[in-house]
């Protein structure tokens, strides 16, 4: 740790945006379908997840409004089902599970290991093809009709009880989660045999580590949604039996295998974002991540440990006590690693010299809500509390702390982070931060009310309710409002800066990182020669002796 | 230990220069490329574990629910033909090892030889496959509206089956559960079908490649991936048949 606790940031009033980089060195549509840059793809999915973020947040927005009055007014009950339906299939499979790794994951991890490319390059572009042809089939089924089984495809209603398109929606799954399996797989294989020379295992950036253990979980686990949706597609068309209780199959096999997967994929969604956590808090403490192999460990205990909890979805749905006690002990586990990760964090913050940029701004609002949206599903985990709890708006709230106060505070904080690697420009500073600060307050307001309405017992899933739970809801759809301007304003200054921004140059948060090591925005081959790991991770004395030699340089040759 | 890294840049970068054609640009050398896509392979070889895991899942689940009607499912397979595809389905196995072992020592002419035998075998194997599944069609046994349990409910009624295992007849209740039986063997074993039609389709494209002197010249990832995809194909079907076929011949 350097003992200068006065923190420089360059100036960037001489920096140049290069001429020769991967954005202007192909031009036309098809140097970006076709492309095999992993920079590119990484911008492709960008927009596209951007695109469905959209998408699916307008359908919250829908449901918030509906959830305004007590009766169900705004839209039919059976339209208020496709609705969530939809918004949880379109936020979860379409933007959650490819947010992090798709975009950033894809742009950094050869960048951060000092590769020059993703291992597989064109599976890596089929990818994306896959998930656009997924979200497409995914947005069709919106348009005629959509389905309203819920994004779990719960049987025996999805296979026997409802008319609408169950299998066109399955479809869409099914081709996205290919999508998945190879960008997990393209990411082992990448991080296993593309590091540059000296890039060991223990000075890999833990946001490299996050990528891995999560990329081991969509290896694994996505293969089996496959299968179980396969499965519901053959029993919803020709009736082969094993969800069908009347041919002595079992609706609870499903269940099994779906949470299989569903319960690895929260987190194949909230891994990565921790690894960014982790690169933020770093570089805005100017200190090493406090505990770096327990953090890098905790990334893989996650991993492993997430898999073998699955049944907790489960516990009101006839599984045995033994196995709700066996289950639910084993929920607790996950809370261990999840934990070591907050108290490193804080413990890097610890003495460290903080500044309060953008980034910095959303990853204290991730390890807030993170920690509330984890100590909840403590409670959840516990099998006497969930019986309570379980289907209702607590659930709500649990779930969107964790994956919306916490991911999408990770993907922003990140986006912000690497936005001037990205682009070569920053972003406005000032209204960033406004913009943090009010997504931060518009969550709060729309997601704690429903924790109480959740514990006062109102149940989720329905389009009315009862008159006495209207205030907190009143105070819950208000927050969605803040909380849409606070996404919206993104989008909005993000724009503006591709053109407007301050040049960044190379390095304006002396991040220790290899990709700050390059030009913003990088050649396409990412540096000009292969770059040689000398020291460990997050070495800030490294970084400040390699800038004192460049100006040394720079007066010597002046 | 830093002296020794920038040491193995350098003998990387020295290996850059020879430059093989089919070298792509973001490796250093063609044996990390042959790693990085073997690693790969073999990664997709356990997504495809985990996929068949499903169905295996359900397999168990179900036999250890329903025994008596998946033992009475079980004796409607022919072992003959099962244990005649695996042995086929074996050789073709050492043909590809033997097309991946040409290839490595250029031999143009066995490697084509190897594919088109591995190819030919494939086709025997869904061949024999084919006549098993007539012979189910025949006697209504593959599920949906035309399912008929007469075979479960009255044994002597299917002459062949009861003169090898004296099945005793089982209860309406139990031979309804045949029907999941025969599902799972559909799903599996048509499971198991699609990946061999896929793989004798790639065969098929890399022959004719072979013919015109790919593989042999030093580049032989493909089709080394490619024998592990059908070695895979091969090992989930010794586990189809012993779990199908053979496990309740003496139930």
């Amino acid at each position: 740790m350097s003992s200068d606790t006065i923190v420089r940031l360059p100036d960037q009033a001489t920096a140049r945006i290069p001429k020769d980089n991967y954005l202007t060195r192909e031009n036309g549509i098809l140097s970006w379908l076709l492309t095999s840059d992993h920079k590119r793809i990484a911008i492709l999915y960008l927009a596209s997840i951007t695109f469905f973020f959209f998408i699916g947040g307008a359908l919250a927005g829908l449901i918030r409004l509906e959830l305004l009055t007590p009766q169900s007014d705004l839209m039919a009950t059976d339209t208020y089902n496709k609705v969530f339906t939809m918004h949880g299939v379109i936020m979860i499979f379409f933007f959650l599970v490819p947010s992090v790794p798709a975009t950033l994951g894809n742009f950094l991890i050869p960048m951060m290991i000092g590769a020059k490319d993703l291992a597989l390059p064109r599976i890596n572009l089929l990818s994306w093809y896959l998930y656009m042809a997924g979200g497409l089939l995914a947005l069709y089924t919106m348009a005629v009709g959509g389905v309203d089984t819920g994004w779990t495809f719960t049987t025996p209603l999805s296979t026997h009880y409802v008319n609408t398109n169950v299998l066109t929606t399955g479809l869409a799954v099914f081709v996205a989660g290919f999508s998945s399996i190879f960008t997990g797989l393209n990411f082992v294989v990448t991080i296993h045999k593309m590091r540059a020379p000296g890039m060991t295992w223990f000075r890999l950036p833990l946001f490299v580590w996050a990528h891995y253990a999560a990329s081991i979980l969509m290896v694994l686990a996505t293969p089996v949604v496959a299968i179980s949706i396969v499965l519901i597609a053959l029993e919803r068309t020709i009736g082969i039996g094993v969800f069908d209780p009347t041919k002595g199959g079992d609706p609870l096999l499903f269940q099994h295998l779906f949470w299989f997967y569903s319960h690895p994929a929260v987190y194949i969604m909230i891994l990565p974002g921790m690894g960014v956590i982790s690169e933020v808090i770093s570089t805005f403490s100017r200190k090493r991540v406090f505990g770096y192999t327990a953090v890098a460990f905790s990334s893989v205990a996650i991993a492993v440990f997430g898999f073998f909890v699955w049944a907790h979805h489960m516990f009101i749905m006839g599984i045995s006590n033994y196995a709700v006690l066996v289950f639910s002990l084993l929920t607790m586990l996950v809370a261990v690693p999840s934990a070591i990760k907050i108290f490193n964090w804080t413990f890097t913050l610890y003495k460290g010299s903080i500044t309060f940029e953008t980034p910095m701004l959303y990853t204290f609002g991730f390890m807030g809500l993170f920690t509330i949206g984890g100590l909840t599903g403590v409670f959840l985990g516990t099998s006497g509390t969930d019986i309570h709890l379980t289907e209702t708006y607590f659930i709500v709230a649990h779930f969107h702390f964790v994956m919306v106060g916490g991911m999408l505070m990770a993907f922003l904080a990140g986006i912000h982070f690497w936005w001037p690697k990205i682009t070569g420009r920053m972003y406005p500073e000032k209204i960033s931060q406004l913009a943090a600060v009010v997504t931060f307050i518009g969550f709060n307001f729309t997601f704690f009310p429903q924790f109480i309405l959740g514990t006062l017992g109102m149940p989720r899933r329905y389009a009315s309710y009862p008159p006495e739970f209207q205030i907190l809801n009143v105070f819950s759809t208000a927050g969605a409002t803040i909380l849409g301007v606070g996404y919206l304003l993104p989008v909005l200054y993000l724009v503006w800066s591709l053109k407007y921004g301050a040049v960044a140059g190379n390095n304006p948060w002396q991040a220790t990182g290899l990709e700050w090591q390059t030009q913003s925005p990088p050649l396409t081959e990412n540096f000009v020669e292969m770059p040689i790991m000398d020291h460990e991770a997050y070495d800030y004395e490294w970084l400040e002796k390699q800038e004192r030699e460049k100006e040394k340089e720079v007066t010597s040759a002046g | 230990m830093p002296d020794n890294l920038v040491h193995s840049a350098d003998a990387a970068s020295s290996a850059h220069d020879e430059h093989p054609p089919y070298l792509r640009h973001h490796f250093n050398s063609a044996e990390q490329q042959a790693d990085a896509s073997n690693f790969a392979m073999w990664l997709f070889l356990l997504t495809e574990v985990m996929f068949f895991g499903g169905l295996f899942t359900a397999y168990l689940i179900y036999r250890n629910w329903y025994f008596p009607a998946f033992v009475a499912g079980s004796h409607q397979l022919n072992v003959v033909w099962g244990a005649t595809n695996t042995l086929v389905l074996i050789l073709s196995s050492f043909t590809m090892a033997m097309g991946v072992w040409c290839a490595e020592t250029r031999r143009r002419k066995g490697l084509v030889l190897c594919l088109s035998l591995t190819f030919i075998l494939g086709l025997a194997f869904l061949g024999i496959k084919s006549v098993e599944y007539r012979e189910k069609i025949e006697k209504h046994h593959v599920p949906g509206f035309h399912y008929s349990m007469q075979s479960f409910l009255d044994p002597q009624s299917d002459p062949e089956v009861y003169a090898e295992y004296h099945d005793k007849p089982l209860t309406p209740d139990m031979a309804v559960h045949t029907e999941l039986y025969f599902s799972l063997y559909f799903l599996m074993t048509g499971m198991h079908a699609l990946h061999m039609i896929i793989g004798i389709g790639i065969l098929g494209f890399m022959i004719l490649r072979a013919r015109a002197g790919a593989y042999t010249a030093g580049h032989v990832t493909f089709v080394e991936n490619f024998g592990l995809y059908w070695h895979f194909v091969d090992i989930i079907w010794i586990y189809l048949f012993a779990l199908l076929y053979l496990i309740s011949r003496h139930a």
